[in-house]
């Protein structure tokens, strides 16, 4: 019988959740799910179950909850003392500073919530693996598709919060990537609520860009962006983080058996999936994975195998997912879509690229300043 | 031009006019095509999202997994009409009927279940635990072992179809998605979409014996995605749909050495051939067509446009 009926082998997950103050919105249309990231943990820890009984491996996964205000190393700590794998909701700072830690040391963190783009660049950890997509990872992607309809002038406006400070300049790094031209940039700086009078500002406010092919909006936190679609003085599409966006994941997504991974998750957690949800369930699923293919579970023999040609997820994308050995990112398709449909999956057709065309999206190995993995 | 209408004259003057049925997973029908004419003689409803279609021995009844509507339909193939409905657990995908002509082995996608099914008494015999998204299924030609793989678990399991238990779980490349013995049963073979590769079982040990991979000029190896696969008479070669990069290799069965590439439509999924085995219908899941290829020279003859993402193929002849 190769069927185990107990486990042989045991592999500790720690989810740690450091709690960061959420901005106020104008809408409250959309509220961020209590357990966003962690209910995709709890999918891929599912799915590594069923596959490990088969195998005789189980896992567990520890949830660490940190308050505003509360100690962050203090729990990361106390995780690292039973798990050598941590799948890490924070901030890029709180990120660099647990990955810091002499007990993180030889561990293995999964970055699931930080877009930033230096994690991936000169500020680097060799034990840390992101399985969220980069910031810069979805603006490549929706530049190609800006490319391809040769909506090539472009307009921008900024929100203020950090997250659009940072999704704005990887913006403008992938519009210069791909020839495209940012010919005005305005920040968003009104405090009214534009609920009521959205449709009076907006026009006044994209009048003097003048004539364009397409509008981005830079509006991580989700604030005023969905107040300027079907606003603007020019009748011309939105694009970036509201209107045409390009995420990780999404709900639209059903192709490439992705239907199953959404039907699973929507029953077990009564939402849909989040970006942040599926790159929590990438990272969980990747252990499984290398637990399966090695039959081992220290984090040397695990990280080695992680980063080599043998590894490959299937992560209902389209193509198996495998990890730069560069910066420790995760390669996978990006979908560029609306709220209702895919419109898109990047790496567009025709964006060619020496190895793997989907390094055309995100830091490729000679761009990255990343030492750690060398 | 001129040597395919030649073509298509022979094929009319000797082959019986038989049919292949095509399930339309987007358009909830089925589409009757003519293996005379090549051309679709009727659309026939079904239930949600038909995927996997299959003949009772004596093709009086077509099995069709109304994946959406969580039930495997019994079709009159003769009128088109529902006869009634098997349990089959939840979101049916694919399924083997065993040599007893009784007994449906049903992949239930979103449970991680094998579920057995009397086809006569119309009830639930057995459900088998099996990995996460099961899909490929297969039983062995003397009834004694039925496979099914997991998707996203990458195994094939192996069913004692006496016992309904599992008696063995292999690992194979990410994302499996069809199964088949071969040769008697002395092989079982295996796709994986992701992986790329198609594996080869020793039946008697559960062992590998060969690995085959597959290399599409012009098309990166990430979008070579092997699916369904049959063989062709006396199990001499085998034909696998490779997805995405819409073709057809044909890989030699005994050196396990690739042949040929032939040009089909788009996301080629599953297969299957007409009485002699000279000619081959595949479906193309994106282009929402059937490809016609013909076998002794390994050109695709015809498209043949039939419902919103074909799915499934089964060859039914239509006798006298």
């Amino acid at each position: 019988m190769a069927t185990a009926s107990f486990a042989d082998t045991t592999l500790s997950i720690g989810y740690l959740r450091v709690e960061q103050p959420v901005p106020p919105t104008l809408s409250n249309l959309d509220p961020i799910p209590n357990d966003n990231g962690l209910a995709g943990a709890q999918t891929g820890l599912a799915d590594n179950l069923t596959t490990g009984k088969f195998l005789g491996h189980a896992y567990e996964m520890t949830v660490a909850d940190v308050a505003e205000g509360e100690d962050a190393l203090a729990a990361a700590r106390t995780l690292l003392a039973t798990s050598r794998y941590l799948v890490i909701d924070a901030n890029a700072d709180d990120l660099l500073a647990i990955a810091d830690l002499d007990e993180a040391q030889g561990a293995l963190l999964f970055n699931t919530s930080a877009g930033n783009l230096d994690l991936r660049d000169g500020a680097c950890r060799a034990n840390v693996l992101h399985t969220l997509a980069s910031d810069a990872m979805r603006t490549d992607a929706l530049a190609q598709v800006l490319v391809q309809k040769r909506w090539n002038d472009l307009v921008m406006i900024f929100g203020t919060h950090a997250a659009d400070i940072s999704y704005a300049a990887a913006m403008r790094r992938s519009l210069t990537k791909f020839g495209l031209s940012l010919e005005g940039e305005k920040e968003w700086a009104f405090d009214a609520d534009m609920r009521r009078n959205a449709s009076q500002e907006v026009p006044l406010f994209t009048q003097d860009f003048g004539d364009y092919d397409a509008l981005i909006i830079a509006d991580e936190v989700h604030d005023f962006g969905r107040y300027v679609l079907y606003n603007t003085w020019q009748a011309r599409p939105v694009v970036g983080s509201e209107g045409l966006t390009a995420v990780g994941w999404s709900p639209v997504i059903e192709q490439w058996g992705a239907a199953q991974l959404q039907s699973r998750f929507e029953e077990e957690h009564a939402r849909d999936m989040t970006a942040q949800d599926y790159a929590a369930w990438a990272a969980v699923r990747t252990l499984g994975e290398a637990l399966t293919r090695t039959n081992a579970i220290d984090p040397e023999t695990l990280r080695t195998y992680i980063l080599s040609d043998e590894f490959e997820l299937a992560g209902f994308k389209g193509r198996p997912l495998t990890f730069r050995d560069w910066n420790g990112q995760l390669r996978q398709p990006i979908a560029v879509a609306h709220p209702r449909a895919l419109v898109a999956q990047a790496p567009l057709e025709g964006f060619l690229h020496q190895t793997n065309e989907l390094d055309s999206l995100g830091l490729d190995r000679p761009e990255s300043k990343c030492e750690a993995f060398q | 031009m001129i040597r395919l209408t030649a073509l298509l004259t022979l094929l009319s003057t000797t082959a019986v006019a038989d049919e292949i049925w095509v399930t339309n997973e987007k358009d909830d029908t089925v589409s009757v095509i003519s293996t005379d004419t090549l051309e679709v003689i009727k659309t026939y409803e079904t239930g949600e999202r038909p995927r996997g279609i299959i003949f009772s021995k004596d093709y009086s009844r077509v099995y069709i997994c109304a994946s959406d509507s969580n039930a495997v339909q019994v079709m009159d193939p003769n009128s088109g009409e529902i006869l009634h409905e098997l349990p089959s657990g939840d979101d049916p995908e694919q399924f083997v009927l065993h040599p007893n002509d009784r007994h449906l082995y049903i992949a239930n996608e979103d449970d991680a279940i094998t579920t057995v099914v009397d086809t006569e008494t119309r009830k639930v015999i057995a459900q088998i635990d099996v990995g996460v998204e099961p899909e490929g299924m297969a039983v062995s030609p003397d009834g004694k072992i039925a496979i099914t793989t997991s998707e996203t678990t990458n195994m094939a399991h192996w069913i004692d179809t006496e016992t309904q238990e599992l008696f063995a779980n292999t690992l194979v490349d990410s994302r499996p998605r069809h199964a088949e013995f071969v040769k008697e049963g002395t092989e079982m073979w295996v796709s994986s979409e992701i992986g790329g590769t198609l594996t080869v079982f020793d039946t008697a040990t559960q062992t590998e014996k060969a690995k085959i991979s597959f290399e599409v000029q012009g098309v990166h190896p990430d979008r070579v995605q092997p699916v369904g696969f049959e063989f062709a008479a006396g199990d001499t070669h085998a034909f696998v749909a490779l997805g995405p990069s819409n073709h057809i290799a044909v890989v030699n069965a005994e050196t396990y050495e690739i042949e040929d590439y032939i040009l089909v439509g788009r996301r080629v999924w599953h297969m299957d051939f007409n009485a002699d085995r000279s000619m081959l219908f595949t479906t193309n899941g994106v282009s929402g067509d059937v490809t016609v290829i013909d076998v002794a020279s390994r050109k695709a003859i015809k498209s043949i446009k039939v419902g919103r993402f074909p799915w499934g193929a089964a060859f039914r002849p239509t006798g006298s």
